[in-house]
């Protein structure tokens, strides 16, 4: 293997976890342990920010890496966990298809996201050029897991994690996006959540229950 | 590095860890009893109960077959061969050049093929039961295994459990990200290999789930302490392949005796250290239904691809 600095190490390292958590969210059957899972996605997310930060001396990474922090791993999942105390929905997450079924389709996104980075890969010449993949494929995950999940927080949960997950590509790809817009998707993402928990108690007050497959029959009763 | 040097090196190694693999169990249920608020048994209990089983008398059901007054052999013949493969305390093994990763899960599934055959030989209910369940376990495990050691054995070029110690361990430190999914599935396999929690229970006889305690029922005295100290020995073996593929730090170079203390002392650290982790995973985890364990099993297997997949995208 070429010599590999210290940092670019830490930072394959810092995208390897990304993916396994990505993988464990997705074969997650209890909601509790998909708040922290999130939370520690965003730990990941965060450390990772701050190698690439400190290896490449970008003073507004810091500031993201900080913001990360604060609204990632600490304010969102504690306002899940407040919303499903609230809500008192410690049902198991439920699935339309079966864990099995589900990570054989997510080894195939991986697959797909790997083929799919590896030509811009060989064109960067960035220190995170080969975490691109990761980054594609964790996207490609959350989306999955968005999409094949039937209660809806689960659903947020995916959403918040593929947020987490173009962070990281966007970091990997070109040392993260300029101050205003990363800001500007922070707080988009936290609107989103707060939004997201108002529509939580009004679908639950609607049809008594978060099963998102109520909101398929749109008609007048 | 002389002849004479590597067969010491062997013999030294081969008699340490059979005489600690019971005590590595006894930690283990040791640590376990004390997260569980009991006072337990005290960390030498395996060998007072070899000791009792020593100096029974043998009791045999009127229709074993010889088969069945073999396996316990086999048994701790073909453990202990696989811990004389890995390397616990130093990279010269004569041994090793003739067996690689590959053999040694070979070894382990002739293990099994033979435990299971004496399971069902007696012709009790239970004991085809456990037999089956113990295979079913086996065929889903052995592929996670064998991809697991291919993520080391591709970061090394070798399949030889040596070679990878020496890339992993003993030249310049690197970080593979790769090896942390290995790590993962291995350790959920080790769980599944050694009839551990979420698995199996380990120290029950009266469950009707049980898989490896059901298939051993009929055996009793001398037999009974080779099957156990069998059991003990792969625990140990798992737990080493482990350490020399996570952890090989430590491991004396080969025909390096002044490297051999160093050696000694990071093994039990690490093996406290394995001891006291699978105690309290044990404790926090409860065991799932059988047919759960497929679903455990294939997503170690998936891990481990992904570790390989890891592998080609950022290490290549």
């Amino acid at each position: 293997m070429p010599t590999v600095p210290l940092s670019g190490q830490l930072i394959n390292l810092f995208a390897a976890l990304l993916l396994l958590l990505a993988f464990a969210m997705l074969t997650q059957r209890r909601i509790l342990s998909l708040i922290n899972l999130f939370a520690l996605q965003g730990l990941v997310l965060m450390l990772s920010t701050l190698v690439v930060a400190y290896s490449t001396q970008q003073a507004h990474l810091y500031i993201s890496a900080a913001v990360t922090l604060v609204l990632k791993v600490l304010a969102l999942p504690w306002f899940l966990h407040w919303l499903i105390r609230k809500l008192n929905v410690r049902w198991d997450v439920e699935s339309i298809v079966n864990i099995p079924v589900q990570m054989l389709i997510g080894i195939a996104l991986v697959i797909f996201a790997f083929n799919l980075a590896a030509p811009i890969s060989q064109m960067a010449g960035t220190i995170t050029k080969s975490a691109l993949g990761i980054a594609i494929a964790s996207i490609l995950l959350s989306f999955l897991m968005m999409i094949t999940r039937r209660k809806a927080v689960s659903q947020v949960i995916g959403f918040l994690s593929m947020e987490n997950g173009l962070f990281f590509a966007a970091t990997s790809a070109t040392y993260g996006m300029p101050m205003v817009v990363e800001l500007g998707i922070l707080f988009d993402v936290l609107v989103a959540a707060l939004i997201f928990g108002v529509f939580f108690f009004h679908i639950r007050e609607t049809f008594e229950s978060l099963d998102i497959h109520h909101l398929e029959k749109l008609k007048e009763r | 590095m002389n002849q004479a040097s590597g067969v010491a090196f062997q013999v030294l190694q081969s008699v340490l860890v059979v005489l600690i693999a019971p005590l590595v169990l006894g930690w283990v249920n040791q640590c376990r009893a004390w997260m569980q608020n009991r006072s337990g048994p005290g960390i030498w209990q395996p060998y007072r109960v070899l000791n009792k089983l020593f100096h029974k008398d043998a009791v045999l059901a009127h229709n074993a077959s010889p088969l069945f007054r073999a396996t316990p052999y086999i048994l701790f013949g073909c453990m202990w061969l696989a811990v004389g493969i890995v390397p616990v305390l130093a990279t010269s093994l004569p041994f090793a050049p003739a067996a690689d990763v590959i053999a040694l899960v070979g070894l382990f599934a002739l293990a099994r093929v033979f435990i299971s055959l004496a399971g069902m030989d007696i012709g009790t209910s239970f004991g085809t039961l456990g037999a089956r369940r113990e295979m079913m376990i086996g065929f889903l495990a052995e592929p996670a295994m064998l991809m697991t050691l291919f993520t080391a054995s591709l970061i090394s070029h070798s399949t030889s459990l040596v070679t990878i110690v020496q890339t992993l361990g003993q030249s310049e430190f690197v970080i593979y990200p790769s090896m942390a999914f290995a790590a993962i599935a291995f350790l959920m396999v080790l769980l599944a290999e050694n009839a551990r929690i979420p698995i199996d229970n380990p120290s029950t006889h009266l469950e009707l789930t049980m898989i490896h305690e059901a298939m051993i029922l009929e055996y009793s005295a001398r037999h009974l302490a080779l099957v156990e100290w069998a059991s003990s020995l792969k625990l140990t073996a798992y737990i080493t392949i482990g350490i020399a593929m996570f952890a090989p730090w430590g491991i004396a170079a080969a025909g390096d005796w002044t490297g051999v203390p160093v050696a000694l002392g990071a093994l039990v650290v690490k093996l406290a250290f394995a001891g006291f982790g699978l105690a309290l995973l044990e404790t926090v985890s409860a065991k799932m239904r059988i047919f759960r364990a497929p679903e455990f099993l294939a997503t170690a297997f998936l891990l481990a691809t992904l570790g390989m997949l890891i592998h080609f995208v950022l290490e290549a």
